[in-house]
């Protein structure tokens, strides 16, 4: 029967009082008497997994799935356990969260800002979901944590690498595990002096948008630290397919090094160009001409094929590393896709894990308190070495890797080759700093919702 | 009523009552159930179906009454989502300033773009609209972020002025108090309704927009529009020139744009640049196609249709599949599940282009049109003169 | 002046890709008055004929290679393709690296099959129907097609390199006696340009001097009268719709190497191609191809750092300020007919 009687326009009527009288609104619902958004009542709990599944990185999203669902079965207490045997925290038991058997249910971004609120909220509204995870870019993730902290739930960011989504657009209810553009940056810079000595004239190209301009700020200062000089900075346009006409000026503009902030299709392309034009084959000022791709993947790896051998870049982890946590997961996950796991699939489980250990701890699914409980929070064990999960803005802190494209591979999959893991101690900023939005960033408050 | 023959009138009231028993009537399933897959009776999805039915509906008094199909409608939908929004960030949350700013906006833009685009007809008319509208998208995406904040989509920030924001308002899109965002859930049985505020809101707004699209359909003016259509050499040698009604066609159609948009920002405060694309735009003109150009209710079904598939059948996997099927004996549960695995979840453009192909080869006039045949094998009586007013293309 | 030279180079090649890909779209309009929205995936799966055939040359057997380990710790499974056991190490592997050449001949009758049955199944029941009809039908094929193609080759580009033999760039500049490294240009982005060129030539031969075109060409002009005159023309339609296909097909196979093919690589040409036929002119063969270069050299320059210091973002919409321009300048674009698609 019905718990309460209302017609529509007491509902009005009600909506309108509340609106006008609480300076807190009730948002999504208002009737229900829960203490915060999708209190889960029954004996399951929902996760959202909001994953690219058509457009071009529909493949990126794909793996992140397959992680996900894995990270549920582990949680769950099927399969082998996977990471969660290698975590630090023991708070997970292998038998749901607090009790509750773990479901998820799935949406398509479309890597789409407005499809992935849209399936966003279709999760939250519909299926009541705790928790978001995933996406493969950075417009997508800022704008579905936005959603969130509006909404009143957790949001455990997936691949988003451009440094406002913990950084100017950071907020209480968004947490990312990823590595960001200052990171690469710092990371690469020094292996690049080293590698390709300090007197080096590079020329940026940059995908036109948010993602890119932050990348490239980051590694043009931290390759200038290191004695480089700038040449040039040529934006690319995001739908550019055919990247010859920014590629051929390159050799003539006197620079040594090409530096692609660019990523996904835009990548492959614009490195398939380069090595087109025969790039890596000059001498340039009596030097080797070099490429750098900051941000790698092993899909874009693959995209790119031969052209990436010897293309320095940077990955947030690789299925390659001995230690243990790695390879619990890879032996996990290879066991039941039959492939190795990328590094966006790595950080959706991790987030997973995580999400889910952070209720364990808190006792509760109310998001302020996962919060707290993530906030601060110190870990090992998921494959990235000791990680810290810093409360000042929700970005992780861990080894950054510094990977190479492989000149043999003899499988498919391993194109690309870890050159140097970064220590944690040279990829970390200050919360204020102003590339994350400088002093005025705040993460706002914890919003519980209802 | 209100000015309407009857069979108008008939129809206002089906669209009213769609409309506004949409909670209840799209959530025919228990909530348990596993066919609850397909409710669409929550708030997001439902504002969706309003505010595209409310760009479809505006779309089609330019191409379903002139022929002139415009590839760059969705442009409009950005301007009007971007002024809402900038409303939001300048004075406060309520969105009576933003809506119609952005009808404004839209209108004066739409004006602009119409008065140079309409100096061409047929396919030269489209590119010039798609061209225009790409422009707006490439410059939004890009180096106008200053205005659009660009990749991650106009939002409010705290440091924003916000210059008329109460010390007690609401922090998300209201109307005088009314909060977009609030619901009232009412559980019945083993269903659960959501009466949302901003879908509501959306409703009414639509509904106005169906009768003013009504009253345009069949003044002197919406006669003129067809005359265009029909015979655009013949409406020239009698003296008018048709310049003028198609230009206010088309920035009508704008401002309807416009408004949906903005009620896109007034029920989510972001402004994302990708509803500029040209697919946005291509999918209003799908959506007009599917239902049934030229018809007043079609545009609002194809809207329907197009938006259901993309979040419900986006959101069907394997596993649930596997959940639906487990009565089935394993291996041809398996079977059944590889069948259908490749039309859900990520296939379900798969799906969408498959029903696209289905629907225009078999009902030419759109899904309207297979309405009419459902209606005729339902009754299988002689249709009378005056039925044909409803759902007969402009022609 | 090596920059201006350099930008000349690209924007050809950029042409005669937009040339190829307008130049069937523009037959199709021409011949059969159908807006083919489809014409996009055409490319696109020209463009994975070259991808199958590759993989086709490079299926093998599996021998395990107890020395090494793959990433579970397993035996590692070595692959060696047929082609190479069957024909020694030495030709197979040149086999596989001319995979791409190879697929020109491979592609050929695909494409037309594919063109015929486009046509004859589906195409050819929608002329007498609205272009909005048209529009909606064959949108709907494009997005069908290429989910079948992401069904069963994946999102991810894939590479699809040419022969090492055409790999690497050649120093154009020291030719016209400017320093060596100021202007190179890829060979394979040159086979491009002159394959393209043979194409249009071809089919500008085939419409002007067989009978076969002249009657097309007929048609072109007045459907009716030359189907008074008792001439079957439909079925020569047919034929140019295949022929359109394949020329699309063709832009596709050779476009594989200059980047990585992905299933929705047709729908990223599909509105400039749009843009292109429209610009040249509704039903003007010579206009698709001019305007194609056009826009091409046109959108080389616009992304020169001198010119986009000067105006910012203007490499971003140049194509589309040069259609609005140039539409509203000359009413049908370059060379249109009066009357064609103007309703």
């Amino acid at each position: 029967m019905s718990k309460t009687t209302m017609t529509r326009r007491g509902v009005l009527k009600t909506g309108a009082v509340a609106g006008a009288g609480v300076a807190l609104p009730t948002i999504f619902t208002a009737s229900s008497a829960a203490a915060y958004t999708n209190e889960p009542t029954g004996s399951t709990v929902k996760f959202g997994f909001n994953v690219p599944q058509t457009g071009p990185y529909a493949d990126e999203g794909m793996d992140e799935l397959r992680a996900q669902e894995l990270a549920i079965e582990h949680i769950n207490g099927m399969g082998d356990g996977g990471a969660l045997n290698t975590f630090s925290s023991k708070a997970l038991g292998g038998d749901g969260v607090l009790g509750k058997k773990v479901e998820f249910v799935t949406g398509d971004t479309q890597t789409k800002s407005d499809a992935a609120r849209a399936s966003a909220k279709s999760m939250i509204e519909k299926d009541g979901v705790v928790m978001i995870n995933g996406g493969s870019s950075s417009g997508v993730a800022v704008a579905v944590q936005g959603l969130c902290q509006e909404a009143g739930i957790i949001f455990m960011a997936g691949l988003t690498h451009s440094n406002d989504t913990t950084g100017k657009d950071r907020k209480a209810n968004g947490f990312r595990h990823f590595f960001n553009a200052y990171m690469s940056a710092a990371a690469l810079a020094p292996v690049l002096a080293k590698e390709y000595g300090t007197d080096r004239r590079a020329y940026h190209l940059t995908a036109d948008y948010t993602w890119g301009w932050t990348q490239q700020e980051s590694i043009a200062a931290a390759t200038e630290a290191m004695g480089w000089e700038t040449v040039n900075n040529v934006l690319t346009p995001l739908s550019a397919t055919d990247f010859s006409s920014y590629i051929a000026p390159v050799l003539n503009s006197g620079a040594d090094v090409l530096v692609l902030n660019h990523y996904g299709g835009n990548m492959v392309n614009s490195l398939t160009n380069a090595i087109q034009f025969g790039l890596r084959d000059k001498m340039v000022n009596g030097k080797q001409f070099e490429i750098v791709v900051p941000l790698y993947s092993e899909l874009m790896a693959a995209g790119a094929g031969e052209n990436i051998k010897g293309v320095y870049g940077s990955m947030n982890w690789n299925w390659q590393l001995q230690d243990e946590g790695t390879k619990a997961f890879v032996q996990s996950f290879g066991k039941k896709y039959g492939r190795p796991p990328s590094n966006s699939a790595q950080t959706c489980y991790a987030q997973t894990l995580l999400y889910a250990d952070a209720v364990a701890r808190a006792g509760s699914f109310n998001p302020c308190a996962v919060a707290e409980a993530l906030e601060g929070f110190e870990f090992d064990g998921l494959g990235n070495g000791p990680t810290l999960y810093r409360a000042d803005d929700h970005q992780c802190f861990k080894d950054v890797l510094v990977m190479k494209g492989r000149d043999n591979p003899t499988t498919e999959y391993d194109t690309l080759e870890v050159v140097e893991k970064t220590p944690v101690a040279q990829v970390t900023y200050a919360p204020d700093h102003a590339m994350f939005g400088g002093a005025e960033a705040s993460l706002g408050t914890c919003n519980p919702g209802a | 009523m209100l000015g309407m023959n009857k069979k108008d009138t008939a129809l206002m009231i089906v669209v009213a009552i769609l409309a506004l028993g949409a909670p209840i009537l799209l959530n025919p399933f228990p909530t348990e159930s596993a066919m609850a897959q397909f409710n669409a009776g929550y708030p997001d999805l439902m504002q969706r179906f309003a505010i595209f039915g409310i760009f479809a509906i505006g779309f089609n008094i330019l191409f379903g009454l002139t022929g002139y199909l415009s590839f760059g409608h969705a442009a409009f939908l950005g301007v009007g989502s971007y002024s809402v929004v900038w409303m939001y960030k300048l004075l406060d949350y309520n969105v009576i300033w933003g809506l119609p700013l952005a009808v404004v906006t839209a209108g004066a833009f739409a004006l602009l773009i119409g008065y140079v685009s309409l100096r061409r007809s047929g396919i030269y008319f489209s590119i010039l609209t798609l061209a225009f509208a790409q422009m707006s998208f490439n410059l939004a995406y890009s180096v106008l972020t200053p205005i659009t904040n660009g990749e991650t989509g106009l939002q409010v920030y705290t440091k924003d002025p916000q210059v008329l924001l109460g010390a007690n308002e609401a922090n998300s899109p209201h109307f005088f108090g009314l909060v977009m965002n609030s619901s009232s859930k009412i559980a019945m049985g083993g269903w659960e309704f959501t009466f949302n505020n901003g879908y509501y809101f959306c409703a009414v707004i639509l509904m106005v927009m169906f009768y003013l699209a009504i009253r345009i359909f069949r003044s002197p003016f919406g006669m003129m529009l067809r005359a265009i259509k029909s015979n655009n050499t013949r409406m020239t040698y009698t003296g008018l020139n048709p310049r003028p009604y198609a230009l206010a066609a088309f920035v009508i159609s704008g401002m309807y744009a416009g408004l949906a948009g903005g009620l896109m920002a007034a029920m989510d405060p972001l402004a994302g640049a990708e509803r500029m694309q040209w697919t946005a735009s291509g999918e209003v003109v799908l959506m007009t196609i599917l239902g049934g150009t030229g018809t007043l209710i079609g545009p609002v079904l194809g809207a329907g249709f197009i938006k259901y598939f993309e979040n419900i059948f986006s959101k069907i996997n394997d596993n649930i599949l596997h959940g639906w099927f487990s009565f089935l004996p394993d291996g041809l549960e398996d079977f059944v599940v590889f069948i259908i695995h490749p039309f859900i979840g990520k296939g379900w453009h798969l799906t969408l282009g498959i029903l696209f192909m289905l629907v225009v080869i078999f009902l030419p006039g759109g899904l309207v049109e297979g309405g009419q045949r459902l209606k005729k094998l339902v009754t299988s009586k002689k249709d009378d003169s005056n039925n044909t007013a409803k759902t007969e293309p402009a022609e | 002046m090596d920059a201006i030279i350099l930008q000349i180079l690209n924007g050809l090649d950029k042409g005669s890709a937009y040339a190829l890909i307008a130049l069937g779209l523009t037959l199709i309009f021409g011949t059969l008055g159908v807006v083919n929205f489809a014409h996009g995936a055409l490319f696109m799966i020209g463009a994975f004929c070259a991808v199958t055939l590759s993989k086709i040359l490079t299926i093998s057997f599996e021998t395990i290679d107890p020395t090494q380990k793959d990433f579970l710790g397993n035996p590692l499974v070595v692959k060696t393709p047929y082609v190479e056991a069957w024909f020694g190490p030495e030709f197979g592997a040149g086999l596989i690296d001319w995979a791409v050449p190879l697929s020109i001949l491979f592609s050929i009758p695909i494409m037309i099959g594919i063109g015929f049955i486009m046509e004859r199944g589906l195409i050819k029941h929608f002329y007498k129907r609205e272009h909005a009809d048209q529009i909606l039908v064959t949108f709907g094929l494009a997005i069908v097609l290429q989910e079948v193609v992401k069904y069963f080759f994946g999102a991810n580009p894939i590479p699809t390199g040419a022969p090492d033999a055409l790999t690497g760039a050649f120093d154009f500049g020291t030719l016209l006696g400017f320093d060596p490294n100021t202007v190179i240009y890829p060979y394979w982005r040159l086979v491009y340009f002159f394959f393209a060129a043979a194409v249009i030539g071809g089919v500008f031969a085939f419409l002007q001097f067989t009978t076969f075109g002249m009657v097309v060409r007929a048609g072109m002009a007045d459907r009716e009268t030359v189907g008074l005159l008792g001439i079957n023309i439909d079925r020569r339609f047919t034929i140019m719709f295949g022929i359109a296909a394949a020329v699309a097909g063709l832009a596709g196979v050779m476009y594989a190497p200059i980047n990585s093919p992905n299933y929705h690589m047709g729908m990223d040409f599909l509105v400039l191609s749009f843009v292109v036929v429209v610009v040249g002119g509704m039903g003007s063969l010579p206009g698709a191809v001019a305007a194609g270069f056009l826009l091409g050299v046109l959108e080389s320059f616009a992304s020169m750092n001198e010119v986009k210091s000067l105006l910012p973002g203007i490499d971003q919409i140049i194509i589309y300020l040069v259609a609005i321009i140039i539409l509203l300048t000359r009413p049908r674009g370059l060379m249109g007919r009066k009357g064609v698609m103007e309703e």
